[in-house]
């Protein structure tokens, strides 16, 4: 019984390792100089994006 | 433990929609806060958007690409999709039943008293397709003579972009109600049919239609905070089954890819067989199952 609790409480390694694939991918596209190109299209009205035009 | 859910999604409305100027300079924010990612359904084209939409920035890099490595520019959406995948493996869609402002407004909609449906099960495949297709083969494959590709979903289904966006900016710049047509026409009968919806079956869109649940939906397995099940407490009672805004039997699949985590199903449970977890670790503000005696009479 001892042994069944130990097994479910044991900490699950994967979110971690996706957590920081993840983070290392945005820091990739950070590195790329990525969020500058978000940030133009983030403060731009895109008409046609949101059916007008 | 629902007070304190509503309350959460109220203060990421808020968060998400911050900029309460836009009455007076009648455009979007345009603020440093807009190169941080929204962890839910927000248009960032909405007046108030204080951050990106991550589907829509998405789309965006995937349509641009060609032009951008043509100008030695490697933007091919690492950024936004490191931002959903670590949202995605830190809490998956969650976020859906805590933080997204249109997830909120279904549920505001769903409260409007009316007969009530539930949604055929086989019709959440087709947010996969959506995101997939609308998303991301189509921006980046189906391209004008320039190269560039459009934002299919945006531009022709995103109920939100016509709710948060579109019909904000024609109030406040009545110029555009000069250019609008049947692009705007067919976005708002699915605004209207998805209104429509909300209100007689639970979260149509959420189940039916978000791409970005549906990724979300990809971390159900590896997620770090997920709802757990006590197979040994669970009787099988299935109370469970009637209190998910989402359909899910979770008793039958407690990894279902359809889970936002609202935790209605652990108020329900009177045998506390469902719990919240954090990388393994169950976490739950319950009291501890006691198996009742029983008494027997000689």
């Amino acid at each position: 019984m001892k042994k069944k609790k130990n097994q479910a409480a044991k900490i699950r390694r994967a979110p971690f390792v996706a957590i920081f694939i993840f983070l290392v991918l945005g820091a990739v596209g950070i590195s790329l100089g990525e969020p500058s190109r978000v940030f133009e299209q983030a403060t731009r009205i895109c008409l046609s994006c949101i059916g007008i035009g | 433990m629902e007070f304190v859910r509503k309350w959460v999604q109220a203060l990421f409305f808020l968060i998400t929609n911050g900029y309460w100027n836009f009455p007076v300079t009648k455009g979007i924010y345009q603020g440093p806060l807009k190169v941080i990612c929204s962890p839910g359904l927000n248009c960032y084209s909405c007046p108030a958007a204080t951050s990106y939409c991550p589907l829509g920035a998405l789309q965006q890099l995937l349509g641009g690409i060609r032009l951008a490595l043509e100008n030695g520019q490697v933007y091919v959406g690492f950024y936004v999709i490191g931002a959903m995948g670590a949202i995605g493996s830190f809490v998956g869609r969650m976020i859906c039943g805590w933080a997204c402002p249109f997830g909120l407004f279904q549920e505001l909609l769903h409260k409007i008293p009316s007969p009530k449906f539930g949604i055929w099960r086989p019709l959440r495949f087709i947010k996969y397709g959506l995101l997939l297709f609308m998303v991301v083969l189509l921006p980046l494959f189906a391209v004008d003579a320039f190269g560039f590709g459009q934002t299919w979903f945006c531009k022709y289904v995103c109920p939100a972009g016509t709710l948060e966006a579109g019909l904000p900016m024609l109030i406040l710049q009545p110029d555009l109600r000069a250019s609008l047509g049947f692009l705007f026409l067919n976005k708002l009968v699915i605004l209207i049919f998805f209104i429509s919806w909300s209100v007689v079956a639970s979260r149509p869109f959420c189940r039916t239609a978000c791409p970005l649940g549906a990724f979300y939906a990809l971390f159900s397995n590896i997620k770090l905070v997920k709802l757990r099940l006590d197979t040994e407490r669970c009787t099988q009672c299935e109370a469970c089954h009637a209190v998910c805004p989402m359909g899910v039997h979770f008793n039958e699949s407690p990894d279902d890819m359809e889970c936002i985590s609202c935790l209605a199903c652990s108020k329900a449970c009177k045998f506390n067989a469902i719990s919240l977890e954090v990388g393994g670790i169950p976490i739950s503000n319950q009291a501890p199952y006691r198996p009742q005696k029983v008494h027997l009479e000689q």
